[in-house]
Parts: structure tokens; sequence; C-alpha cells
């Protein structure tokens, strides 16, 4: 029931069309097809999201215009769905009450519904580089591109965005700035949502102020910004460009904070976890790395032999813990019968309780292998 | 005999240790004054540069000179002897230290067997040239207004690449180039910059989407200035040797240069083309071969020869503003051994 791939702490996705499991704790990846089928660069990954809170599903968008169901408790790909609707490679993906929400790069946002006539199709405008979705209030997204101003969508009334960013003001040549959002996150507690531009800016909008342009802009760099992900206390945000420069800027004063090193080409994807201090990312250096936002310091560096077009980063906090398979069990259980634990909060943490030891245990096997292993050698040697 | 021989050794030690002390030794210690070897030896604060005659400190540099080197020699016989005396037994001599052998682990190094980078291989953008489906056509242009050397070289690297135009740059846009070069069919655009008449940069662009390589050009030789050149190279189709480029970059940056000149070489030409990658420097040649009998093959260097190094691969055709790079080279980020190399 519990596969290896539910330790997986990374997912990426690859320009050859695999889906990559990363452990970064036992230093394995896996490599993950769709059936047995060929791969081609037409399958390329461009997009992925979690299907579920509990992150057991992965939804992968495909450059032909597919989108697939990756189970990570089984371990394999369980469905594949045609989307292939207006033009180009999915720019975003996300999940609302259970059905699809697909945004391609020629400007068509759609709810995938259970019966085709519920299905909710959105003109965002032409150039999309990038869907967003709110993770608190789900039915919103934002949408941004090239030449296409940041938009928030409400769901529920597609007709009109219920935000809709305005350009800064002409330069100081009296020339209008060009547009190109090409990343974008939502603020956790507010309305406010950061984006970064093709023309190296960050711009923070407040939806929930009058004012519609950006509250705060600030620049990095000389190079397009291709990525973002805020940090886990939302007052900093790390940006990638595209020559392989990750920063932290501050999102209060718009200063830079510092530096990560070590990249060697485009970073396409960054992803902070939501507790610990870690940032994943990778790009078409052919790299995932992992840097301690802290320290500044390269914590895991795996190479994956292809281009890497976005990835996932596991919420879990506990990293080590999950290789015991009662641990692997309980999870699972945990999350078939979630209201019930919901409803006992006195027994979860009993639960707590009794998997410390069953986790010590598991820490202590390998202590008692070690002695083993050297009576071995002895009898080798003797 | 023997004991003489250690005790000469022994005084030729302490000598060593009193010379690696010093930065310069003195040249009269090991033969003048004779070592009591129980005596604390004390660097002598004599040294050779100190002697203020000039012409005594030359003849008495020339003394020290020569003993260091009998010194060599003995030591190198003596070794010699041993080998011969062990015979067969001998064991196998000690292979020299070097940086490439000594280089870092390049987690990147392609394994032949490797499904995954074989199909990444096989789709990239130099696939259909691999496939045969394309030929190479080449479009050769400098920065603007060239002068000497760097027009001469681009004449003498167009005879060495078959099906490669020379086109003035008319001070157009490299962007602008692209699109005409892809309406026409060309499948490579090599630019050669510039700086102060000396041909110093190079940027290979695969069409028509990417890869695109940044190269520092140096040390070009034009045929003029090679010694021992042959007779000028011939139309034939000359064969690739491409040397070393074993990660994953390098294999990219090895399939750009392979799709640079067509298949199937004609062998009458006996024309060669190498590029040779050490530490990172790919340097190229262009040599005519003969086969002197079975065994003898001789070799004379006809074309113009460079030097290469690369600086950054980006994705796509030619932007350098909002293009996006696959590696860059990151000189204080990456050069932090000597024994790491990228390709």
């Amino acid at each position: 029931m519990a596969s290896p791939a539910r330790g997986n702490h990374v997912w990426v996705g690859s320009e050859t069309g695999i889906l990559k499991g990363i452990n970064l704790q036992k230093k394995q990846a896996t490599n993950y097809k769709f059936g047995d089928a060929v791969l081609s660069r037409h399958e390329a990954v461009t997009t992925m999201c979690w299907g579920d809170p509990y992150e057991s599903e992965i939804y992968v968008g495909c450059l032909d215009g597919s989108v697939k169901l990756f189970s990570t408790e089984k371990g394999k790909f369980t469905e594949s769905r045609d989307c292939r609707e207006g033009e180009g490679p999915f720019c975003g993906l996300a999940v609302l009450d259970g059905s699809l929400i697909t945004c391609v790069q020629s400007g068509l946002l759609k709810v995938w519904r259970d019966t085709s006539s519920e299905n909710v199709e959105i003109q965002v405008g032409p150039g999309v580089c990038r869907m967003c979705q709110n993770p608190e209030q789900l039915h919103r997204v934002a949408t941004g591109g090239k030449e296409n101003c940041l938009k928030v969508w409400d769901l529920h009334q597609p007709q009109e965005p219920i935000f809709r960013a305005k350009n800064v003001r002409n330069d100081w040549l009296d020339l209008r700035v060009p547009i190109w959002d090409r990343d974008m996150q939502f603020l956790p507690g507010s309305e406010k949502i950061v984006t970064c531009t093709g023309y190296h800016q960050v711009r923070l909008y407040d939806p929930s102020s009058p004012q519609r342009r950006p509250v705060l802009e600030a620049t990095f760099g000389e190079y397009p910004l291709t990525a973002l992900s805020l940090t886990p206390d939302a007052n900093a945000v790390v940006v990638g460009s595209s020559r392989g420069d990750v920063a932290v800027i501050d999102l209060r004063q718009g200063r830079l904070v510092k530096c990560l090193k070590g990249f060697a080409g485009s970073v396409r994807a960054i992803q902070c976890h939501p507790a610990l201090p870690l940032v994943a990312s990778c790009g078409l250096d052919r790299f995932l790395r992992v840097h301690n936002l802290h320290q500044k310091r390269l914590e895991h560096k795996v190479y994956l032999k292809s281009r890497l077009n976005c990835l996932l980063l596991t919420s879990r906090e506990k990293w080590e813990n999950e290789d015991s398979p009662a641990e692997l069990q309980s999870d699972v259980k945990e999350e078939e019968d979630d209201e019930i634990w919901n409803s006992m909060e006195v027994v979860a943490t009993k639960r707590k309780a009794e998997t410390q030891p069953c986790c010590e245990s598991g820490n202590k096997e390998p202590r008692k292998d070690k002695p083993s292993r050297k009576k071995k050698i002895r009898k080798a040697e003797s | 005999m023997a004991e003489k021989l250690g005790k000469g050794r022994t005084s030729q030690k302490a000598q060593h240790n009193a010379e690696k002390a010093e930065a310069v030794a003195s040249p009269g210690e090991g033969q003048g004054a004779p070592v009591q070897p129980d005596q604390v030896l004390f660097p002598p604060s004599f040294s050779v540069s100190e002697i203020k005659n000039k012409q005594r400190r030359h003849f008495m540099f020339l003394r020290w000179k020569q003993q260091q080197r009998k010194e060599k020699l003995a030591i190198k016989k003596k070794r010699k002897k041993e080998r011969e005396a062990l015979g067969d037994k001998a064991p196998p001599k000690p292979v020299p230290k070097t940086i490439e052998n000594q280089r870092v682990y390049d987690e990147t190094t392609v394994d032949p067997n490797d499904e995954e980078v074989a199909l990444d291989e096989a789709t990239d953008e130099f696939a259909p040239y691999f496939n045969r489906q394309t030929v190479p056509k080449i479009l050769i242009t400098t920065s603007d207004r060239p002068r000497g050397k760097t027009v001469r070289f681009c004449e003498q690297l167009s005879k060495c690449i078959p099906n490669s135009h020379v086109y003035y740059r008319r001070g157009l846009a490299l962007k602008r180039i692209i699109p005409q070069c892809m309406s026409r069919d060309f499948t490579d655009l090599i630019v050669i910059n510039e700086d102060r008449k000396i041909p110093n940069g190079l940027v290979l662009s695969h069409l028509p989407d990417g890869p695109t390589a940044h190269f520092r050009m140096s040390s070009v030789r034009l045929r003029k200035e090679i010694k021992r050149k042959g007779k000028a190279p011939t139309e034939h189709q000359p064969e690739v040797i491409l040397n070393n480029f074993t990660t994953r970059l390098g294999h990219s940056i090895g399939r750009m240069f392979a799709s640079l000149f067509p298949h199937d070489p004609q062998f009458v030409g006996r024309q060669v083309a190498t590029f040779h990658n050490q530490r990172d420097y790919i340097f190229f040649r262009f040599h005519r071969y003969i086969f002197k009998n079975e065994k003898k093959v001789a070799i004379q260097e006809l074309g113009p020869r460079f030097t290469l190094k690369l600086r950054s691969l980006q994705k796509g055709t030619f932007d350098s503003k909002f293009g996006e790079y696959e590696w860059i080279h990151k000189r204080h980020e990456m050069d932090t051994s000597r024994r790491k190399f990228h390709l």
C-alpha cells in the first residue's frame, strides 16, 4: 500500500517528459513514466500541482496538452486526460473542489467539471506566462504574462476580473514601461500578490487597497527573473533569474537580503518549504539544488540528467522519520479517515507519542547492524 | 665501498636539508667543511648570493649547479640499476600526477549505457543532423568592420569547413541576421569577434532553434604563421576528431562542433579537423596525414589553429538580453579548484 514513492521529498518534471521523485535522505532519484510509452519532447512536463492537500496525488501538465494524474501512494500514473484547448503549453494548473483548472499560453483558462456543460471558460488575454491559485481562497486565481498585466479572477464570477493591475507610470523619458509578468504568488493572510517580471522587477500588488499600481517595486540584477517563491515567514521572496542568479528580496523594504550561490544555468522553478528554512530550485543546468535559507548553504545537489522545468516540494516537516514503514502506513490511514482524526485530537497526540518510540527503534536498527558487520569483517580477516 | 657511498649520501642529504631551509644554499658546505653527523646543523647563514665578487659568485653558482646535476644523475642511475637488477619483478613505473588525472569527479560524466541521456541526445536540437535529415550549411561573419587578421582568418576557416560562406557583416544586428539565415536554410552561424585587429571571440549558433555557445578565442595562428605547413587544403570533406568531451555539457558542445561538418568524410583528401579538449580549453587543428608504411603515419598542419574556451551556452538562438542560459561560466563561484573541469 505504501510505496517508496511516498517518501520522496521533491518531485521534478523534466523536459524529456519524465517525472522524477527524489528522496534526499536516501539520496535516491526515481524516474516515473506514463505507461510504456516511448518518451519524446512533445510530452515535456510544463507544470505540476498537488492533487489534494495530503499530497498523495500530483497533476502533471504536459506539452502535448494532456494532464496526467500521478499517485504517490501507488507510485505510478493512474489517469491521463486530454485537456487540449487553446494553444501553447500549460502555464498553470490547479485543483478546485476536485475539478481541474488549466491555463494555456494563448490565454484560455478553463475549469474542467465532470459534465462538459458546467465547464467555465475565461479568456484572460494572450501571452500568459503563469496562472497561480490562492492557497487560502481556492476559487481565486491570478494570471499574468507578456503584455498581459496581472489579473485576479474569481471563478464563481468569471465575467470580469476582481482585480486588474495597472501598468506603472511612464519612465523618465515618458515612454511606456513594457509588461512581462513571469511568475506570481499570493501572500498568505492577505490579498497581496507578489510578481516577478522579465524586466528584472519584483512587484507587490495589493488588491484590497484602491491603488491598482504596485505598492512596492524592487529590481534585482539585469537579467529576466524567471521564478519566485515566498519564504516561510512571507516577509521575503526568493527570485531566480535566467542567468542562474538567485536572491532573497525583502518585501517590506524591497531590499536585497542575500544571494544563493551554486547555479550554473537558468532557474525554472523555485519552491520554499512552508515551515523549514529550505528552498528547492531546478532549472536548465539539470541540477536540483536545496539551499538552507538561513545559512545560505547548499544542502543537497542532485544531478537529474535532463533539463528540469518544474518542481514540487513536500510540505512534510519530519524528513528523517518517514523511512520507517510504520510511520508510512499511519500517514496513509490518516488520509483515509481524516475526519475522525480531526474529531479526536487527544488520540492524535497519543499517536505521536507512540510513533516516537517506533522511529527510535527504526534508528536503532542500523546501530545493531553495525557490530554484526564488524564481526563479519573480523571473520573474514581471521 | 658501500659504506662510503652511504656516508656520501647522508652528507648529501644533510646538505639537501640545509638547502631546503635556505632559499639559495651554500655551495662550499658539502665539499669544504667536513660535516659531523652528531653535530646539530644550523642552516648556514652563508649563501652564494652574498658573495660580493661577481666573478667568484658566478663561479660558485656554476659549481653548485653542477653538483646538483651530478646528484640527480646519480640517483637516476641508481634507480635504473635497481630496476635492471629486479628484472621482470620491477614495480611498475609510477604515473606522474597531473591536473587532468587528478581531476575532481564530475557527476555529469556521461555513461554510454545511460538510456535517459541517450534519449535526451536523440531528441535534442542536433538530432536532425545526426539523423541525416539536414546538410550543414554554415554562415561565417564577423563583428563590424573586421580588419586584416580577422578577415584572413574567416577565409581560412571557411576553407576548413565545407559548405561555409563568408559574408560581410554590414552593420547588421545578429537578431536580424538569424531569421534571414533560417529562410536561406543555413544550419549554423559563426560570428568572429575581434578586438584591436585580433580575433578574440567566437559565437556559434545552431539554427533554427539553438543552442548558442559563446567562446573566448585565443592563440589564433593563420596559415602563414605556421611553420612546416603543408600545401593549401583541398575541397575534400575532412574527417572530424572530437577528444575528451566527457561531461553532459561537453557532449552538447561536441555535438555542436560535429554538426558543422558533413557526414561521410572523403578519405581521399586525408584531411582531419581536430577539436581537442584539455582542461576546458578546446584546441582546433587542421591536418593532412600520410601513411609512410604499415606502422608510421606522418602529419602536416594545414589550416589555421586556435584555442577556444567556453563562456556560456544559451538555449535558443542568440539573445543576450532575454535568452535563457543553460550553462554560464561564473569564475568566482565555479573555479574553486584547479582540478575541476566542466567539459
